[in-house]
């Protein structure tokens, strides 16, 4: 094990990878000599020179749909994609080609791709550059959609995407790149398609993802000392949604808040209070309770950009809500 | 545009070459002719684009085309896949949903695929190919070096292409990186009803590579022979020296924008200018008078192509569909636990 930070785990994987197989390469506006705008490609244009590390004009739709075409004939690019705002910009690439690809033509070609980027709000960039648009990717047949937490699930589900023959939506956190875990030495391969209980208990299940797991598990640990046992259940996977992970950890806690940072309506919440309904309605005490972003255009002020973003402070007033309403005691 | 005279002298190609693409383009032009019938009789369903009018431009882009080539088109691509060498059987197929299709009928007429011809894709997204194509031009620069026998790529596009952005990014990536990669405009004047001089700002299509200091070459599209040796030379240009062109084809819709369009928005003036100038009773005249062929051989050839589509129907029809147990067969390349794979009103997950 080594203590290391979720932006050094990225780095880590994908030095790793560029070394296992010569076919692995990397597409992004200033990922080479700028080194990534935020460092995660540090170090690897020295490292592999500039066909392996390859840096392109801005042109989302352009390079997107370049790595889906070189895919097809046996590359693994892996593309970074500056900000997940900018996403959009290449969506035709991602939704109407990368993920339709492999079935449209009988499975005949696969689309070995990664599309890294970080998304979140916080960070003061306004409304067009804190948005999490998640649920656009989960929601797209075709697509792997992950979403780590932490820098050893960060490195374990890059290795693993990249070796994955389907293009995978690789999502990070601009809040995530600093923070610091334990990752295991060597290359271990994550498993796409599985949840993870980042921290058991048995009174009420929180299930989250990215950024808003260490969220979570900062406010277990508080509740803890009151001897209030929350279960953080990490998705870590939005596309495909490990569902009978989600439901036996309600069946065991019978109460079920979902922390999301991004905005409520058709979240991810929603598809999770869903499967709840259908997996494990008679087990749940109370309706289950959703913490998400204000629905507005991510304000820049300061004041404003807190008030709309869930935080600790909201996700314990809900749990507390909860326990009330359902006559908890310990 | 190029003079034809010229070309041929360039080029004298063999009557056998000669009668072998007037065999291909009366093939794709009875295997238009029958989809379009076959659509009307509900056989073939969702949307429907024929290469009719287009037969010289296909055949002459096709035979210049070497098998390790690399081909990516648009949704008018039935005519491509044919001449790329699919089975007449398998492409019919395709259209009528069949398993036999040659994407398992999972496409349809938009979407042509065949791994072992090179053709990656018919596209029904407009410009949607091109940033695939250019991308499998960056992927031929790692697995080869620059030579006449080098690998290339080539991307088929309408006129109406050329305004969306795709086009224009993936002509700058194919510049800035040195692409092997000809990509080539299929122009008819029409994008749907919007005519090439309503659309684009510069209506010579072929210039539009000049901001990307990509050259460009207008050729009759009507002329098969005049068609091969461009495409031959610019193919020759991406493998030898990884620089990528761009194509123009002048060349008429016989039809409407797809089978259910009448076209009733297009003049008298320009429907018989489009059917004086049809290529494949053009080229069969043109071989008549020559002396490359005789009467009695290009009504054999006729009869040839009528017989082969009608065997292509016929293992159309008698192909299996494919069945709701295969649905989810290419969900994913790499299976993953908790894959969807539940149909319309069943739980997605149990209850305990």
């Amino acid at each position: 094990m080594t203590d290391t930070t979720y932006r050094q785990a990225l780095n880590d994987a994908l030095r790793s990878e560029l070394s296992r197989d010569e076919n692995v390469l990397l597409i992004g506006e200033e990922i080479g000599l700028f080194e990534g705008s935020y460092k995660i490609t540090a170090g690897l244009l020295d490292e592999f020179g500039p066909r392996r590390v390859l840096d392109t004009p801005i042109a989302e739709e352009g390079f997107v749909g370049a790595a889906v075409g070189s895919a097809m004939l046996g590359m693994r690019p892996v593309v970074e994609i500056m900000t997940l705002n900018f996403s959009l910009i290449a969506i035709d690439q991602i939704v109407n080609h990368a993920a339709k690809i492999h079935g449209m033509f009988g499975g005949q070609s696969s689309v070995p791709m990664v599309i890294r980027m970080p998304g979140g709000g916080g960070q003061q960039l306004a409304a067009t550059h804190s948005q999490n648009l998640e649920v656009w990717y989960a929601h797209i047949p075709g697509l792997k959609v992950v979403a780590p937490s932490s820098p050893a699930d960060a490195k374990a589900l890059l290795i693993a995407a990249i070796r994955d023959d389907d293009p995978v939506i690789f999502l990070e956190n601009l809040a995530l790149y600093n923070t610091r875990g334990e990752v295991p030495d060597g290359d271990q391969v994550a498993e796409i398609g599985k949840a993870s209980i980042a921290k058991e208990g048995k009174h009420l299940s929180v299930i989250t993802y990215s950024r808003a797991t260490t969220v979570a598990l900062e406010v277990a640990r508080q509740l803890e000392e009151e001897g209030i046992s929350l279960e953080v259940v990490d998705l870590r996977s939005l596309r495909p949604l490990d569902r009978e992970t989600i439901c036996a950890s309600v069946r065991k806690t019978s109460r079920a808040v979902v922390l999301e940072d991004d905005c409520l309506s058709y979240g991810i919440g929603a598809e999770i209070s869903a499967t709840l309904m259908e997996g494990a309605f008679d087990y749940l005490d109370a309706p289950v309770r959703r913490v998400a972003a204000a629905e507005i255009p991510l304000p820049y002020a300061k004041p404003l950009e807190s008030a709309a973003l869930p935080t600790a402070k909201d996700l314990i007033r809900v749990v507390r809500e909860l326990l009330a309403a359902t006559s908890f005691t310990r | 545009m190029v003079d034809r005279k010229e070309q041929r002298t360039a080029g004298q190609e063999d009557a056998q070459t000669l009668i072998g693409y007037y065999r291909q383009m009366a093939l794709i032009r009875r295997f238009e002719l029958t989809a379009d019938q076959m659509y009307k009789r509900a056989k073939i369903g969702g949307y429907c684009h024929l290469n009719l009018g287009e037969e010289a431009s296909v055949v002459g882009l096709m035979t210049a085309l070497q098998p390790r080539d690399y081909l990516f088109t648009n949704y008018r691509d039935h005519g491509y896949a044919l001449a790329r060498g699919m089975s007449t059987g398998a492409v019919m197929a395709e259209l009528f949903g069949k398993s036999t299709g040659v994407s398992k009928g999972r496409g349809g007429s938009m979407h042509m695929f065949d791994t072992e011809t090179r053709m990656l894709g018919g596209y029904g997204i407009v410009g949607g190919q091109l940033p695939p194509a250019t991308g499998a031009a960056l992927a031929l620069t790692y697995r080869g070096d620059p030579g006449p026998e080098a690998e290339a790529v080539m991307c088929q596009m309408g006129d109406g292409t050329t305004n969306i952005g795709a086009f224009h990014e993936s002509l700058n990536l194919a510049a800035v990186w040195n692409l092997p990669i000809v990509y080539v405009i299929i122009n008819n004047g029409l994008g749907m009803a919007t005519t090439v001089e309503a659309a684009a700002g510069e209506p010579e299509l072929y210039k539009r590579g000049c901001s990307y200091r990509i050259p460009g070459e207008r050729v009759d599209g009507n002329d098969v022979v005049a068609v091969h040796d461009a495409a031959t030379r610019a193919l020759d240009r991406a493998r030898r020296e990884r620089q990528p062109f761009l194509l123009e084809l002048m060349s008429s819709r016989l039809r409407g924008h797809s089978v259910v369009d009448p076209a009733q928005y297009r003049s008298r003036e320009d429907v018989e200018h489009a059917q004086a100038a049809d290529p494949v009773p053009a080229f069969r005249q043109q071989l008549l008078d020559s002396g490359v062929l005789e009467e009695s051989l290009a009504q054999q050839i006729d009869t040839e192509s009528r017989e082969a589509v009608n065997a292509a129907v016929a293992f159309a029809e008698a192909s299996p569909d494919p069945t709701p147990d295969q649905l989810f067969d290419y969900a994913y390349a790499t299976p993953v636990p908790n894959s969807p794979d539940t149909l319309p009103g069943h739980p997605v997950t149990g209850m305990p």
